[in-house]
């Protein structure tokens, strides 16, 4: 049971990753306008 | 732009010149010098409009930045103040038919902190119940098959690691709230929570350090999330409607021109206005403060303030009300302070009066905890008791107690009542009813009478042209295109019914009496009734016509005049929602601060029985309080200042949102659109509403029947409080979502304020 060592800590270090993604995408105000970004995704920017 | 020592009287005659806005008080600085300017923009509903928008911006020179935010209709634009001007910016955005004002960055809210933080915490709370679900379904197991007491105490203990400092930092928001009930000597519904959370967290604990096979570290983290989950929907459904109200606030134009000393003058956002500035109002403007008139006459429109349809004359000396519109006459007026005895002041104490006697109700979910709290603390007590008596080592005892207090952690009960109201408060949205009060859903359900306020509310805002029924069709067409060129609101109504879509040229305008211009190659008028020189026979034949009415002359070259009248008409389906109102067994009632005569007329039309006219704002309260001594619930509906006080006495309230700010702030929820239906779906979604709330907390009860003799009896293993827990929260959240069925489906949502703007469509067409 001695792999246990090493995969619990790997799982949480993915997890917080994943919490760490999360919070940095807060922080860069991707939440704001969930309607625009939908749409932003499938505009041609080519000015 | 008036040059610099032109005597003021001249400035406010001269109105053609645009005033310079104070863009230092409509930006905020960013840190590099630049400058950041957040528009509210009038029609951005699709994903066409944002590409059309960014674009059009961003070729500007000396426009570093322009990001749309679709949801909040606005725009954000960042520029180089030495190489761009943002009153281009503005002329750009009406030249691309999306006319937008600036926030006044003083007023903006930062609402979106609080529903940040609750993010954050969920965040932090689906992490650490995700891993540490993860460990504990392997204990599970491992319980029943062959786990050795190693593993599992390294299981256990990398769940304290993950779950102390997670309760810690999801759980602040409800250890707050509880804390500050406690202080205040009181229980909320976060004091269980808290209690119930802390007591898993130190059980586990205790276990893990004691060796034991059962930890609830799980538990506290599920109860976590789906709590914050409901905290966070709310939370998020009242600040979609915080941002909009404030969109649509500012559309509604809340700047005032000030008059310098040197006489020129300058836009500004009405927090920079001080007592003792002076304004300038120009004709058709809505007067932005309560002042006293120092140069220029004019007729007032104080519908919006009393109720009164009829205009006042104003002159020097006269005092005017913020919300009033202003009519053909420029005003120069000498701000006063908001002091004791003004009308607006007046309205605030009684608003001030009204909310403190309300804010003694409790809300249904608190009451629920108020009953719930003692019962369950108590049950705690007495398992303890009785398995002590029975003979269990204190110690044991303890722990039962604990399960006990675990498993009834009112997981459900919480999640009951937010749940629908985030399901209510979404189906109202859609129907073009807006929240400004949590609550307002469960008080709504319990309303027997609806009183309504006429000029406003049952009536449209806006005049709109009611005679004389036959008029020739040329020169209908000519005096709506000269109607185009002023902005008084009769004549813009005039303009509107006519489909005027070019202005008429070489227009002059004549400060308090209206406007001269040339159509077709004829010289014509359009004014007061003097103004056009309308013969005293005619007047008072107008006036037996269309007793309630506002007139304004059409006059071309030495042509007999024409004379238009104006009213507010009922709005289109106002008969309609009483009836539907009164099928919903309700009572209706109008109270109006107009001429009796002109509210007998609409109460005939709308049968509606008991009305009273010309009353003040605090008889409109007396009647409310009568209302209320004879058992009745109170609906209110109302849009004007003079409504505030009593929309804020009454059980519950609702206002148009073409109504007063005051009455807006006062009113429990706003409606959208043209029509009168939202009130009577307001109603019905309420009903749905509560009746789910009723079932949930019943399930949340039934729940409780089951688990607690479990837990009492001693056999609440974390297994069993993790599927009850979530068991029970997915039943109240899924019953919830029934709402969607039971409510009538959403009719389309009510154009906000302005529809997409075609390309095609002219300037004027859209007025």
């Amino acid at each position: 049971m001695s792999i246990l060592l090493y995969l619990v800590p790997i799982a949480l270090t993915l997890g917080l990753l994943g919490l760490v993604g999360f919070l940095w995408s807060l922080r860069t105000n991707q939440y704001e306008d969930l309607d625009g970004a939908a749409w932003r995704a499938i505009q041609d920017d080519d000015l | 732009m008036s040059t610099l020592a032109t005597p003021p009287v001249l400035a406010a005659a001269a109105t053609v010149a645009a005033p310079r806005r104070d863009w230092e008080a409509f930006t905020t600085a960013e840190p590099d010098g630049r400058r950041r300017l957040t528009l509210a923009v009038e029609g951005i509903t699709c994903a066409a409009c944002m590409g059309d928008i960014e674009r059009g911006l961003i070729r500007m020179p000396g426009v570093h930045g322009a990001r749309v935010n679709l949801a909040n209709r606005r725009v954000a634009v960042i520029y180089d103040p030495s190489a761009a001007n943002p009153d281009a910016i503005l002329a750009r955005m009406e030249a691309i038919h999306y006319p937008a004002r600036p926030f006044d960055p003083a007023g903006l809210a930062r609402p979106s902190d609080e529903s940040r933080r609750l993010l954050r915490c969920l965040g932090v709370a689906g992490f650490g119940a995700m891993n540490v679900m993860l460990m504990s379904v392997s204990v599970w197991s491992g319980n029943v098959t062959d786990i050795t007491p190693e593993t599992r105490d390294f299981f256990h203990f990398m769940s304290a690691l993950i779950a102390i400092p997670c309760v810690a930092y999801a759980g602040a928001p409800f250890y707050g709230s509880a804390f500050q009930a406690i202080r205040r000597r009181a229980v909320n519904m976060d004091v269980p929570i808290a209690i119930g959370v802390t007591l898993a967290m130190a059980l586990s604990i205790v276990n893990t350090l004691t060796h034991q096979t059962e930890a609830f570290f799980d538990s506290a983290l599920m109860l976590l999330f789906f709590l914050l989950l409901g905290r966070y929907l709310d939370e998020a459904m009242r600040r979609r409607t915080a941002i909009e109200a404030e969109t649509l606030a500012v559309l509604k134009a809340d700047s005032a021109v000030r008059i310098e000393p040197d006489g020129s003058l300058v836009e500004l956002p009405l927090s920079r206005i001080r007592p003792g500035d002076r304004v300038l109002v120009r004709p058709g403007e809505k007067v932005p403060v309560d002042g006293r008139v120092e140069t220029g006459a004019s007729e007032i429109d104080t519908s919006l303030v009393t109720g009164e349809t009829l205009p006042a004359k104003v002159t020097p000396g006269d005092m005017v009300h913020a919300g009033t519109v202003n009519g053909f006459g420029s005003l120069v007026v000498d701000v006063t302070a908001a002091a004791e005895g003004t009308l607006v002041a007046e309205i605030e104490r009684l608003i001030g009066e009204a909310e403190s006697a309300k804010s003694a109700r409790l809300r249904l979910a608190d009451r629920a905890a108020r009953l719930y709290a003692p019962v369950v603390h108590s049950a705690a007590a007495l398992t303890f008791v009785g398995w002590m008596l029975a003979g269990l080592p204190w110690n044991d005892s303890l722990v039962i107690a604990i399960a006990v207090l675990i498993i009834t952690c009112p997981c459900a009960l919480a999640l009951a009542i937010p749940a629908v109201q985030v399901v209510a408060a979404g189906r109202l949205f859609r129907n073009g009813v807006l929240l400004n009060a949590g609550d307002a859903i469960e008080r709504l359900a319990s309303v027997d009478t609806v009183v309504f306020d006429k000029t406003g509310t049952l009536t449209t805002p806006e005049p709109t042209l009611v005679g004389p029924d036959v008029v020739d069709k040329d020169v209908f067409r000519r005096a709506a295109t000269v109607a185009l060129a002023s902005r008084h609101p009769l004549a813009r109504a005039l303009a509107k019914a006519g489909g005027a879509v070019k202005p008429a040229e070489r227009v002059v305008e004549h400060p308090g009496e209206g406007v001269e211009a040339e159509v077709d190659g004829r010289a014509v008028r359009l004014g007061s009734l003097d103004f056009c020189a309308v013969s005293q026979a005619r007047r008072l034949m107008a006036r037996s016509l269309n007793p309630t009415a506002s007139f304004i002359a059409y006059r071309e070259g030495t042509a007999e005049p024409v004379v238009f009248a104006l009213a507010q008409t009922l709005r289109a389906d106002a008969v309609l929602t009483v009836a539907a109102l009164r099928k919903l067994g309700c009572a209706v009632e109008i109270l109006s601060g107009d001429r009796s005569e002109a509210v007998a007329e609409v109460a005939r039309v709308l049968h509606v029985e008991r009305y009273l006219a010309e009353v003040t704002p605090a008889a409109k309260i007396a009647r409310l309080e009568a209302l209320k001594a004879e058992g009745r619930t109170v609906l209110m509906v109302g849009d004007g200042l003079n409504d505030a006080p009593s929309l804020a006495a009454a059980h519950v309230s609702l206002s148009p949102v073409s109504g007063a700010h005051l009455a807006q702030a006062a009113a429990d929820a706003v409606f959208l659109g043209e029509r009168l239906a939202p009130v009577r779906v307001a109603l019905e979604v309420a009903r749905a509403a509560r009746a789910l709330m009723a079932q949930n907390l019943w399930i949340a009860v039934v729940y409780n029947a089951f688990a607690v003799p479990i837990a009492v009896a001693g056999h609440v293993t974390p297994l069993v409080a993790a599927l009850a827990m979530s068991g029970s929260s997915l039943i109240v959240t899924l019953n919830a979502l029934r709402l969607r069925r039971i409510a009538k489906p959403p009719e389309i949502r009510p154009a906000a304020p302005a529809a997409c703007p075609a390309p095609a469509l002219t300037e004027g067409s859209r007025r």
